[in-house]
């Protein structure tokens, strides 16, 4: 009898949901070609951290219930974000420790709940993808997924692999890009600031082509190189690790001519 | 005042949920401060041999530019600082702490070494103490407060040489504390880590700020050779 | 001085087109956090000593008025004296009266935070004692009539040149033609002028970086030795310090000292660890005749057994401020008040009130680095979001902020309704980002499109695509 393949949930997330769907295919194929079923639950929209970081302990609570019911069940759930993984993996908990009832089912849920890249190599051990990508590369660390869910070497070793694709160490790689969410929002001018840093960093590395895990993050620093007339393709790392990126153009740089 | 400190205590009580400890808790607390005990202390000296801790100590002093010079006895340590001095144009003229721990030392050896035993005064450029301990880890000196060692003589003068035999060399700060046990507690401890600096104007490090700009150290080897 | 917190924005504003202050911040940035780097690197014990320390202050925490009073009977054993101060008037009558009593004309002030708390100098003054900062840059801070900008550095914030301008405009009696042009002149300067003070000065004030509840101890940690020159040689020697600084042992406060100047500056250990304990013994030759130390709470003790409990173990280090990419761009005046940076954020809503302060734990995209670094492991994003609900509650945040907030909440709790408004919104907005694929301006995003371009969506939501796949039998 064949071996039954591990049952992923994928959790896509708002922003790859409403900004890139790209990303999410590129998921999908990614846990596919490791041997993974994936289900897409269709009763997701937000993990509820902007309700979250805002104070809103209600609401943010009656979204992570939705999330709690909708991905019970599944071997395992697969988020192509730092940010929204670890709001569940970590977040969820302190959200219900006056609950007992569904801090259970938040702590159940937690231990099965994976940033993607992390889960790749960590969980299912990929130690490289059968991946081409024709570029210099280099890899912002977003913050959730660096300090709370411990991604780090895990992406770095699996572009390794990538066909094509030399890697270029970012200076100031682990300092925030300045999204921060609600943040890019309320203090827009700071957080210009900080993504202009941090554009001026990926810049002087001469890297065409900028990475990261987390889609708050890329649009973010595309937005800013962009404005600034940088020639920088600014991908999430799942489509680079999944063969896809010929098949959308850069964030931000707009539909090739259709012919 | 005792108004405010009994709703002070009494607000942290109420903070913490609670009354006044019990005896018990009391009696537990009050041990673990009658007999301290160590937490974890890093291997870097207390792992040495004696000899090698010695080596670190002056290591570690001069990477926070303290000047060092080993001598093997006592009766060289009048050279030492005559010669330390006159190398830096500073004058032969010094405060020396009337710290019997400087009592051996055959001063009259070097004549044009002007000393006067007292506490030290604004006028003073160089001044010579002993130390209480040397601390391996971090090159520190460990200094105490006494009728023989006024605090001022470690921050007045502009140079400070200490005088250290190498049995004073220690590991780690709780051999300090342990050997500062025996006596009573002195008015002021210091630990003293390279001359005076500061980072205050654009993050430059200047030596020289309100205490010592050179701080000196004569270690005397009387460990017999093992 | 007043506090300035609630106008963060503006003053964050200024503080990006500084260009003295970006030049410093510039250096700060990566100055700090490679010293530390370095200084860990050499140190394997380092986590285990976070944690020793982390345990060691909650233990003092839990046990707050017991070593309190233990420390209090040591320091009368010894012939100095506890004072205890609910609130910043009590504590600066306090000192006052010490002053007074002492007939005191100058007062020679090593750094302490509490006395920028309790707004000290200013009250001094008001009441004819002369108070002179010692710290080169409290110092200069002081003839600035400025803030701190930072808890260790507090006049990081500025060029030499600034320095040097502040030193013309305040040591009159020195030839005004005389050159002050770098950094080693303006050090000996203040030397100078500084070492007179500490000389003529009566009575000496310091704060406490540590209590030692075993011997009736308190140690300042300083590069200059300022605070030494400041206590031993006055009359009285009198000890600011909040309710927390209390440590059981001198073992326990050896360990703690491990973490301090490797977290702060980089360096292995401070200049100058002094352990004052009492005054002068009647043996001695020189030190303080009387030993002071006065107790504030001012909020500490409310703070015990709430969600901002863990923020008392804050050892005034600055390892977060110098982590802090928010803090990199404005420095620390935007804050407002006596403490900036992170801990300032946490802080300053407890001391100066929430409607007043705010912004900080707003101003913070929650990047965790200062958590990270803090040597007490202090989790400052969470205490942060803890005022984000407290302010929720009190419905502080802009309005439109907050019905955006509920809108968003709304949708995302009705998933079909979501997944059809997205559905929309995403082809409209990826046919109007057209060829391009981004937007130069959008409206309600004047904020990020200012500075930025907002990338168009792909014109599809990942949700509809699926379901059509689904549809067509493509997904599984």
């Amino acid at each position: 009898m064949p071996p039954v393949p591990i049952r992923v949930g994928l959790f896509v997330t708002c922003l790859v949901d409403l900004f890139r769907p790209s990303v999410g295919f590129a998921a999908v194929k990614l846990l596919e070609d490791a041997g993974c079923s994936v289900e897409v639950p269709a009763a997701q929209t937000c993990c509820g951290q902007p309700a979250y970081n805002s104070g809103d302990k209600a609401d943010a609570k009656t979204i992570a219930r939705q999330v709690i019911d909708a991905f019970d069940g599944f071997d395992y759930v697969v988020v192509p974000s730092g940010s929204c993984g670890g709001m569940i993996k970590q977040h969820y908990l302190e959200l219900f420790a006056d609950e007992p009832a569904v801090y259970q089912r938040a702590q159940h849920l937690a231990q099965r709940t994976y940033e993607l890249v992390s889960f790749l190599a960590d969980v299912l051990k990929l130690e490289r993808v059968e991946a081409r990508y024709d570029g210099v590369a280099t890899y912002h660390d977003s913050c959730s997924g660096l300090r709370e869910l411990g991604v780090k070497h895990q992406p770095r070793k699996l572009l390794a692999s990538v066909t094509g694709l030399s890697l270029k160490e970012l200076p100031g790689a682990e300092i925030c890009c300045g999204f921060g969410g609600t943040f890019c929002i309320k203090y827009p001018a700071i957080s210009d600031r900080m993504v202009a840093d941090k554009a001026a960093d990926i810049v002087a590395t001469g890297a065409d082509t900028l990475l990261a895990g987390d889609m708050g993050c890329l649009l973010n620093m595309a937005g800013k190189l962009t404005r600034l007339g940088k020639d920088v393709r600014v991908r999430h790392i799942a489509e680079v690790l999944a063969g896809m990126a010929g098949e959308t153009p850069p964030i931000g740089a707009g539909r090739p001519e259709r012919g | 005042m005792s108004e405010a400190r009994d709703q002070i205590l009494g607000s942290i009580r109420r903070s913490l949920k609670r009354g006044p400890l019990e005896e018990t808790q009391r009696a537990g607390l009050e041990q673990r401060l009658a007999a301290p005990r160590r937490n974890l202390v890093p291997a870097r000296a207390a792992a040495l041999p004696h000899a090698a801790q010695i080596d670190l100590f002056l290591k570690m002093a001069e990477e926070v530019q303290t000047t060092v010079m080993r001598v093997a006895r006592v009766g060289d340590v009048p050279a030492a600082v005559a010669d330390y001095l006159s190398q830096r144009n500073l004058p032969s003229r010094l405060v020396m702490t009337p710290d019997p721990q400087l009592d051996d030392i055959p001063w009259g050896d070097r004549p044009m070494l002007e000393i006067r035993r007292g506490r030290a005064e604004d006028r003073d450029q160089v001044g010579v103490t002993a130390c209480f301990a040397g601390i391996a880890e971090t090159g520190t000196l460990m200094l105490v407060s006494g009728p023989e060692s006024p605090t001022r003589n470690n921050f007045l003068p502009e140079t400070h040489i200490v005088v250290v035999r190498g049995k004073q060399v220690v590991a780690s700060y709780e051999e300090g504390w342990t050997r500062l046990r025996e006596k009573a507690m002195p008015r002021t401890v210091n630990f003293i880590t390279g001359p005076s600096r500061t980072g205050d104007i654009e993050q430059r490090l200047e030596l020289g700020a309100h205490g010592p700009r050179r701080l000196h150290i004569v270690l005397i080897d009387d460990e017999a050779a093992s | 001085m007043q506090p300035t917190s609630h106008a963060f924005k503006e003053n964050a504003r200024e503080a990006l087109g500084n260009a003295n202050l970006q030049k410093a911040l510039t250096l700060m940035r990566s100055g700090f956090p490679e010293r530390r780097a370095a200084a860990i690197a050499r140190l394997p014990e380092f986590e285990a000593l976070r944690e020793e320390a982390k345990a060691i202050k909650n233990h003092v925490l839990e046990h707050l008025d017991f070593y309190l009073e233990t420390f209090e009977q040591q320091v009368t054993a010894r012939g100095g004296q506890v004072h205890w101060c609910r609130t910043p008037q009590e504590a600066r009558e306090t000192v006052l009266a010490i002053c007074r009593r002492l007939d005191a004309k100058t007062v020679t002030k090593g750094k302490t935070m509490i006395a920028e708390e309790i707004a000290l100098n200013d009250y001094l003054e008001e009441n004819g004692v002369t108070p002179v900062e010692t710290d080169l840059g409290e110092y200069i801070i002081q003839i600035r009539k400025e803030y701190p900008s930072h808890v260790i550095a507090p006049a990081i914030h500025l060029v030499k040149e600034q320095v040097a301008a502040s030193f013309r405009a305040t040591h009159t009696e020195l030839d005004p033609n005389r050159r002050l042009e770098d950094a080693p002149t303006l050090v000996a300067e203040a030397r100078a002028v500084l070492r007179q003070k500490f000389l003529a000065a009566d009575v000496g004030i310091t704060g406490a970086n540590f209590c030692i509840a075993e011997t009736g101890s308190t140690i300042i940690v300083t590069n200059e030795g300022n605070g030494d020159l400041t206590q031993t040689l006055t009359k009285a020697h009198i000890v600011l310090a909040s309710l927390e600084k209390l440590v059981p042992t001198l073992e326990d406060v050896s360990t703690i000292l491990r973490v301090l100047a490797r977290s702060a500056t980089g360096q292995e250990f401070s200049t100058y660890t002094t352990v004052s304990t009492g005054p002068r013994r009647p043996e001695d030759t020189d030190g303080p005749g009387e030993f002071h130390v006065v107790f504030l709470d001012n909020g500490r003790s409310a703070m015990l057994g709430t969600e901002f409990q863990d923020m008392l173990r804050c050892i005034r280090c600055g390892a977060c401020m110098n982590h802090c990419p928010v803090y990199a761009t404005v420095g620390g005046h935007a804050y407002g008040w006596v403490y900036p940076g992170p801990m300032g954020a946490v802080l300053t809503p407890t001391l100066v009130g929430v409607a007043e302060a705010g912004h900080l734990p707003n101003a913070s995209t929650f990047c965790g680095r200062c958590e990270s670094v803090c040597p007490m492991k202090i989790p400052l994003p969470k205490m942060m979001r803890h005022w984000r609900e407290r302010e929720f509650e009190k419905q502080l945040s802009p309005a439109a902020y907050r019905y955006g907030l509920k809108l968003w909440a709304f949708f995302a709790s009705h998933p079909p309704l979501y997944q059809a408004a997205t559905a929309l919104m995403t082809r409209l907005l990826g046919w109007f980002g057209g060829p391009r694929g981004r937007f130069r301006s959008l409206p309600l995003a004047q904020g990020w499109t200012q500075g930025r371009d907002m990338p168009a969506p792909e014109g599809r939501s990942f949700m509809s695509l699926w379901a059509e796949r689904r549809k067509n039998g493509d997904a599984a």
